[in-house]
């Protein structure tokens, strides 16, 4: 069964102020259920903020550091996935049931599906 | 912009959705027969309604309340008693009917599902087509591939243990308290034989066929998900876990078995190695937590070299304290053997020659053949690993242990290891 990671990017400059309301958390919560119990995640994360994080180059024979957050791109990496299902089309079914939730407290968010290579 | 088309819509909601349906489907039908037909013909409805009204918002939602709309329809048509119509009145509220109280609280139809696929009065051969096919979402076809057995042997076998399932009355339930630890661990042997049977296939070319053995290992997460207080589910998580995360490594690009102190370990899976430690420590001292614990051992280790092999030992003396097993005596033999050397293996090997469970098991002559030849009787270790190879069934394995015969007999080299684990 491929694996998948399911990159999810938000425009970190507009993130929404407020918590989810309680019936959305709710949702979330249903659906974290509904993954769990269906076996399918492997992995899951949120990731801390790019003010937190450093980008890391070779440049010239050595390292160059370059520390966040990263203002130049207006989505950046917000936290990921890995999927193990049959197929991209079951793949891309768990990322459309998770954008309908997090869609409505995220509007910006956009998922990448990329299949990991195996061997 | 790419999109899906309606049918591998359907198919592809059916897949993921097929089990919880069913599932539903059986709980008002009490027949798992007739559940799965009626799923079946939901996804017929899809086929024929969601090209022209869209692929509705929640299509799983869709099919199950299909499915059920249709169980109800059947078992109004069959059911004219007024007792039977107040139980579909129930059934079309949605409540489950008058149950038992579960003291647990634990109140789920894929769960009710997996026990019932899995009942003992099935053989394990029938709980585990059944269970491969309702839960695995396995077709039959796929089934008889898995096992190497003919097609219409294993809808046989499927139609019969729904039958039997029927006849035998058994509940769509979950077990009470009382009988619920000897039903899970009719539950988990199943899991354990369909990742066994991928993972060390006992017949055919193929030494590892990763397939079983992923369908097994998401069966064990999503048992794990629904019970997640019973620790021996747990302990076979991460026992299932441990052992794919060694898939890459177990077998040489010709297919040929790669022997556990020749893998590469960086080819191990890192992720399924830090969730097999995750569901090791929800695990309780039952027998799937401890050889989980024997396989962490494994993979904890940086390389063979630096094997606890006094902990596996230990743990396998454990081990045959809750499950006395020839085999697990014999792999009791080769922890020793590593910790104490092959003289102390040895001694314990020769205690099991006499046991009749072991007397076809390739393992004992390919262990005893290992421990002579450790000891330079490399004349006996030829003959034992060519014993060994005439009583196994693999081919893959054959040719390996006939190389270790030719081998020894030719008085070369140091032992290469132990069986492939």
């Amino acid at each position: 069964m491929p694996r998948f990671l399911s990159i999810s990017r938000h425009d970190e400059r507009n993130r929404p102020a407020e918590p989810p309301a309680p019936e959305l958390q709710q949702r979330m919560a249903e659906l974290y259920e509904e993954i769990t119990k269906a076996g399918v995640v492997l992995d899951m994360a949120e990731l801390a903020p790019t003010s937190e994080g450093t980008r890391v180059a070779w440049v010239d024979g050595r390292a160059e550091y370059t520390d966040g957050p990263f203002t130049e791109s207006k989505e950046v990496v917000g936290g990921y996935t890995v999927i193990q299902a049959k197929d991209k089309a079951e793949a891309l079914e768990w990322t459309r049931r998770f954008l309908e939730v997090q869609g409505r407290y995220e509007p910006g968010t956009t998922v990448e599906v990329r299949e990991i290579s195996e061997g | 912009m790419s999109t899906v088309s309606t049918a591998e819509a359907v198919e592809t909601v059916f897949r993921i959705e097929s089990a919880r349906i069913i599932a539903g489907v059986a709980r008002i039908v009490r027949d798992v027969g007739i559940a799965e037909e009626i799923a079946q013909d939901a996804v017929v409805a899809a086929l024929e309604q969601w090209p022209e009204s869209g692929v509705p918002d929640k299509p799983g939602a869709w099919l199950t309340a299909t499915a059920k709309h249709r169980a109800v329809d059947l078992v109004r048509r069959r059911q004219t008693y007024a007792r039977k119509l107040a139980e579909v009145g129930r059934a079309l509220e949605d409540r489950p009917p008058a149950e038992p109280p579960d003291a647990d609280g634990i109140d789920d139809d894929l769960l009710r599902l997996i026990f019932t696929a899995c009942h003992p009065v099935l053989s394990a051969e029938a709980r585990v087509a059944l269970t491969l096919r309702l839960l695995g979402g396995l077709t039959t076809r796929e089934i008889a591939r898995a096992f190497l057995a003919a097609e219409p042997t294993v809808a046989q076998r499927i139609v019969r243990a729904k039958r039997t399932l029927a006849a035998a009355g058994v509940p769509f339930e979950v077990p009470c308290r009382a009988e619920r630890a000897e039903r899970l661990d009719s539950v988990l042997e199943v899991v354990y034989l369909v990742f066994n049977e991928g993972y060390s296939a006992t017949a055919g070319d193929d030494l590892v066929r990763p397939g079983l053995c992923e369908d097994a290992l998401r069966l064990a997460r999503v048992l794990a998900g629904l019970v997640p207080d019973e620790p021996e589910v747990h302990g076979l998580a991460a026992l299932l876990e441990f052992q794919a995360s060694r898939t890459a490594a177990r077998t040489a690009p010709d297919g040929a078995p790669v022997l556990l102190a020749d893998q590469n370990r960086a080819k191990w899976d890192r992720l399924l190695i830090s969730r097999g430690f995750e569901s090791l420590r929800r695990a309780g001292t039952g027998s799937y937590a401890l050889q989980a614990a024997i396989a962490a051992c494994h993979a904890g280790a940086a390389s063979y070299a630096d094997t606890d092999w006094a902990a596996i030992a230990s743990l396998y003396g454990r081990l045959l304290e809750v499950r006395p097993s020839p085999v697990v005596a014999l792999n009791r033999a080769v922890a020793v053997s590593r910790a104490r050397g092959p003289e102390a293996g040895l001694a314990l090997v020769e205690e099991l020659a006499d046991v009749p469970a072991l007397r076809d098991y390739h393992l004992l002559p390919s262990v005893r053949a290992d421990l002579l030849h450790a000891l330079g009787r490399t004349e006996e270790a030829g003959a034992e690993f060519a014993r060994a190879a005439s009583l196994t069934a693999n081919e893959r394995e054959r040719a390996l242990l006939l190389e270790r015969a030719a081998r020894a007999e030719a008085a070369g080299g140091p032992p290469a290891g132990e069986r492939p684990a």
